[in-house]
């Protein structure tokens, strides 16, 4: 098939657009094509000989899809938008920008995914979870629920959906669909000994009723039950268990599954990665990766940009870890003080659109395990003032905070308090974290992302 | 040594959405700050209200989800909780679906309603696009005392109070009660709603001592004690910054 003369003409701003610098070129081209031919992405998908799968959630589809796209690279080649651009027009930018490839592989936005499904017609959609997240932006969470219940009605009966059954508003999205997948964590002693503060889904689905967890392991997701109607966690179909954590530098455990189990030692660490990982074997599988290659792919997986990261800067270390939402936040403050609670942090919080201007979920975030042996806490951002509150009143001593709105002052005194062969610890918001990463780029210190991208 | 404040928080596990614990932990620590306790327990789905036993109620947002959970509850209790607050003279802050829920009710879009407890002068009826945004009020809960309060609403309900009812507050920026009166929440006696959240007590701790100083009144007798200032400079910065969010969106759209 031909392309068309608007789909040139997209590539060729999307290479314009790199290079002048106004950043990676990633959603441009897509917007521009959408405008010229609003058909043309639905034309990209349907030119792909193995189709194209979606990845959706409220936390980890960027590294849940990356980790499905290591796996997956060896068999195919990928269209796959690995810089996080996607909403409908970077969709469109990856297919445009891949006119080699024979899968595309998206990650896509919660609330993109009904008319990216509609528009893509995937063979194979994952949903990892659903988490309260940017309410001023998204919504309530069930009115996103809502409409990935109306979405999922138009997937092909031959298409599969793949569910992480331990999330109850997920697990049931599967609920009459042909070919389904469920996966889940099955391993109690990684529970927590109680739903966190900021659990969502902790009612009943089908009743209201308070569900009983026999074990909750992110949030609300874990092994769940109601008490009066009986609605419980469907059976798994692709399982985690015996699984180890290891502090800050890498988790593992057995993924069990209909063909067998194998052992996964994973290079990043967290419970909230071994369910990115169990996603992404999930999918792959269903898109044809055999056991083998599921292994190999995770374990040369390494984590997606700015997700989690370690950085030098003269004989220091920067670890880097996103924070976005309250159960995201939980997670990453529960790997930190797995590690060994810090000395010093630097928490950027900012509040553009893509961070939600409201900055109340702060509070919902159990910062509390951090204050232990916190000596010092460099708040900064836009609302940095709203984040040393947030601190004050959880307890820590006022004259351990530190006010610095601006990142790049922060970021240095945060490295001046951390010792030589030390290691700093930095928690900024989606915008801080790219302000960031351009921060220590130009500094020379780390890749630009599209650089590492290509 | 003052008595402690006896604060009943009403459904935490169902009205918590816009970090209503920041709130608490405020009220908690001023509190503490001040040499008295705050004794905070919960009150659920069937659990008895007792007028007297407690001297602040609070009442926090929920999705609508969770609204519509605990809608029947609470106007099974609206009579004892009217009796504590209105007659008994006791505290109160209810946000965001806890302001709705203490008017009269909620008349959905589509026929949809939700009963309310009655105990506010006011009700709410679904509008077709969501208020959101930072907010910035201008008040005078004390006579001859301006103060100002910044916050943050999400709300698709117009609240309409009844006439000669008294808002919290003249709107100075954002939408307020319902996008069109220029006020915002409402105050009875020792009762404010309001949307607004941010959580809203952290950097408007004036607020959070005058529902302290108005517990402390229920609970020993008199007048309201003027409590000790605290040193404030970090809420102060807070809240500079969210009232230039909302000056920078403007008035009343």
């Amino acid at each position: 098939m031909l392309l068309s003369a608007e789909i040139l003409a997209a590539r060729g701003v999307a290479s314009l657009s790199r290079l002048l610098g106004r950043g990676a070129g990633m959603t441009v081209p897509g917007k521009l094509l959408s405008k010229l031919d609003p058909g043309a992405i639905d034309r990209l998908a349907a030119r792909l000989p193995q189709g194209v799968a979606l990845v959706s959630a409220t936390n980890g589809k960027t590294t849940a899809s990356a980790m499905a796209a290591e796996i997956l690279r060896p068999r195919f080649r990928l269209a796959h938008n690995r810089s996080g651009a996607n909403l409908v027009s970077g969709v469109a930018s990856t297919l445009l920008a891949a006119p080699e490839a024979e899968l595309g592989l998206l990650e896509v936005d919660e609330a993109a995914l009904p008319e990216v499904i509609r528009r893509v017609r995937p063979r194979a959609v994952c949903l990892a979870n659903l988490f309260r997240d940017q309410l001023d932006r998204y919504g309530e969470l069930e009115l996103v629920a809502g409409r990935w219940r109306e979405a999922v009605t138009q997937l092909a009966g031959d298409a599969v959906l793949v569910v992480n059954g331990d999330d109850p508003q997920v697990g049931a999205l599967a609920d009459g669909h042909a070919r389904s997948v469920v996966f889940g964590l099955d391993d109690p002693r990684v529970a927590r000994p109680a739903l966190q503060h900021a659990a969502d889904s902790k009612h009943c689905i089908r009743c209201g009723a308070p569900y009983e967890y026999r074990a909750a392991y992110v949030g609300h997701l874990g092994d769940y039950r109601c008490p009066r109607c009986g609605h419980s966690r469907p059976p798994l179909d692709v399982v985690a268990r015996s699984i180890e954590l290891h502090g800050l530098e890498r988790a593992s455990f057995e993924l069990a599954t209909a063909d067998g189990a194998r052992r996964i030692d994973l290079p990043v660490p967290g419970l909230y990665n071994v369910y990115n990982a169990l996603a992404a074997a999930a999918l792959a599988r269903a898109l044809g990766a055999t056991l083998d290659e599921v292994v190999a792919g995770l374990e040369r997986f390494s984590a997606a940009f700015g997700r989690f990261e370690r950085i030098d800067v003269d004989g220091k270390t920067i670890l880097m870890l996103l924070i976005k939402n309250p159960a995201g936040a939980n997670e990453a403050v529960r790997t930190l003080v797995d590690g060994g609670a810090p000395r010093v942090a630097v928490v950027a919080l900012n509040d553009a659109i893509a961070d939600g201007r409201d900055v109340s979920w702060i509070w919902d975030v159990d910062f509390e395990p951090l204050l232990d042996g916190l000596e010092t806490l460099v708040a900064t951002g836009d609302r940095a003032a709203e984040l040393g509150l947030r601190f004050k009143y959880g307890g820590l001593a006022e004259d351990a905070v530190e006010l610095d709105p601006a990142l790049d002052s922060a970021l240095d005194r945060g490295l001046e308090l951390t010792p030589v062969g030390g290691e700093l610890v930095v928690l900024p918001t989606y915008t801080a974290m790219l302000a960031l990463q351009r921060l220590v780029a130009d500094r020379g210190l780390a890749k630009r992302y599209w650089e590492r991208v290509a | 040594m003052r008595p402690s404040v006896r604060v009943a928080h009403l459904y935490p596990d169902y009205l918590n959405i816009y970090a209503d614990r920041g709130n608490i932990a405020v009220l908690d620590r001023r509190a503490s700050w001040r040499g008295f306790d705050l004794e905070v327990s919960a009150i659920g789905l069937g659990d008895e209200i007792v007028p007297g036993a407690h001297d602040l109620y609070y009442v926090g947002g929920g999705q609508d989800r969770e609204q519509l959970l605990v809608a029947p509850d609470l106007v099974a209790k609206a009579e004892p909780l009217r009796e504590a607050v209105v007659a008994g003279g006791a505290a109160l802050l209810a946000v965001c679906g806890g302001y709705q829920l203490l008017g009269r009710g909620y008349r959905g879009l589509h026929g949809e309603d939700m009963p309310g407890a009655g105990l506010l002068p006011l009700e709410t009826v679904a509008g077709e696009r969501r208020m959101i945004g930072d907010v910035l009020l201008e008040c005078e809960l004390v006579p001859g005392r301006r103060t100002t309060l910044a916050g943050f609403e999400n709300h698709a309900g117009r609240t309409m109070l009844d006439p000669g009812a008294t808002p919290l507050g003249r709107v100075v920026a954002g939408f307020g009660n319902d996008g069109a009166s220029g006020y915002e929440g409402c105050v009875l006696g020792r009762a404010v709603g309001t949307y607004l959240h941010g959580p809203l007590l952290p950097r408007n701790p004036w607020l959070a001592d005058w529902l302290l100083a108005q517990a402390l009144a229920h609970r020993e007798g008199g007048n309201p004690p003027e409590l000790e200032p605290l040193p404030d400079a970090l809420e102060a910065q807070a809240h500079d910054v969210s009232s230039a969010r909302a000056r920078a969106r403007g008035g009343l759209p």
